[in-house]
């Protein structure tokens, strides 16, 4: 089968540590179709923006400074109890973004 | 005082060829954050590098891996079509033309060092350590990054030699001086790996026993590593901890999966890649002008 010329590409950005595994992960093959960028403005920290990558495709990635505490960034959307959607999980159009935790 | 940790700088060109004869000369620097690197490409074929410790200022490393790489060659910086930066201090490779991250650089350096069936590519560098996947062509189709703590990577392994006044090219090879595997240290971090170690050295374990138990606690945190992103073959590793026998072996145990081997030294991934990244960037540009 014949490679497609944009492969998707799935990165991950957070850390692993004692408390468990901490990763945003995006579907920059999503983001390349997206033209609403919804995440940037719907997520109440910060956490994305839209950066271009290696292969100057315009794609979502969660800002530099979040990546080493997106446990606590992401916090304020993750109560223990009865938790909402995710703003930035709802307004990804393509639906490219998924958390592990 | 001596410094076990000390790695060998070196450097290399291709004596048999001449640069001249070459259409395309392209650049590749990957300032890391232990080690800079510089590669110089000829029309698609390795032609020089250098390897050596990056120092505070990241320009002034960018400067002197690549005079270092040009050395005794007669080319100069204005010969080379194209740089491209990369690595912890790429945006601060003064003479760059291009800032490309590691990640991408890797898998298109290990596409090139052991060739297109490679698909997963651990990249154990000074201060973190990245799980790349790619595809025939070393485009990058997930990636996974540990950049918050020192262990499980070079410049924790740099820690482990001093404490143990093991030159760091000994290491590996000493660690599998065992009888039986001992259980792993703490890898949650190097600084309690450290006082685990100091501790075991204390109740009279030798020093192969103690570094057999730090390069199995390496190997363990980069496997939960690579299951975040999944392993598949071809599987490659590269940056220096490659180099070390005793991380490499306990790996492949673990994971199951045989690392390919290369001719070319690993910890020049990034910046060669860069510097073919460099190649394609400088066709582009003199075919549009």
């Amino acid at each position: 089968m014949a490679l497609r010329e944009e492969a998707e590409v799935k990165a991950h950005y957070g850390y692993k540590d004692g408390a468990g595994d901490f990763f945003i992960i995006i579907d920059t093959d999503g983001c390349i179709r997206c033209e609403d960028r919804g995440c940037v403005t719907a997520c109440p920290e910060g956490v994305f923006e839209i950066i271009t990558d290696d292969y100057d495709d315009m794609v979502a990635a969660v800002v530099e400074e979040h990546r080493q505490r997106i446990k606590y960034s992401c916090a304020p959307c993750k109560p223990d109890r009865e938790r909402p959607d995710l703003p930035c999980v709802t307004a990804c159009a393509p639906g490219a973004i998924t958390h592990s935790w | 005082m001596a410094e076990y940790w000390r790695w060998k700088e070196y450097r290399w060109h291709d004596e048999d060829k001449d640069w001249r004869d070459g259409e395309l000369i392209t650049g590749g620097v990957d300032v890391g954050s232990v080690s800079s690197q510089a590669v110089i490409v000829v029309d698609g074929e390795l032609y020089a590098f250098s390897s050596q410790r990056t120092g505070s200022d990241s320009p002034e490393s960018a400067r002197k891996a690549l005079d270092w790489a040009l050395e005794g060659t007669g080319l100069t910086l204005d010969d080379i079509g194209f740089v491209v930066g990369t690595g912890y201090g790429r945006v601060n490779v003064p003479f760059s033309n291009k800032a490309i991250t590691e990640i991408a650089c890797h898998a298109r350096g290990a596409n090139f060092m052991y060739g297109p069936s490679v698909r997963t590519v651990l990249d154990m560098g000074g201060q973190d350590c990245k799980v790349i996947r790619c595809d025939e062509r070393g485009k990058v189709s997930a990636f996974v990054m540990n950049d918050k703590c020192a262990a499980g990577t070079g410049r924790g392994m740099e820690v482990f030699a001093d404490l143990l006044a093991i030159p760091i090219e000994e290491v590996g090879e000493l660690s599998l001086q065992v009888e039986e595997e001992p259980p792993p240290v703490s890898c949650t971090c190097v600084v309690f790996a450290k006082s685990e170690a100091t501790a075991l050295l204390r109740e009279g374990w030798p020093k192969s026993k103690v570094l057999a138990a730090y390069c199995s606690a390496m190997a363990h945190r980069v496997v939960t590593l690579l299951e975040q992103v999944g392993i598949e073959k071809e599987f490659a590793i590269t940056g220096g901890i490659a180099k070390n026998v005793g991380v490499v072996s306990r790996l492949e145990h673990e994971t199951g999966f045989k690392a390919l081997p290369s001719k070319i030294d690993t910890q020049i991934a990034g910046a060669l890649g860069g510097a073919l990244f460099a190649q394609n960037l400088l066709k582009k540009k003199l075919s549009a002008a």
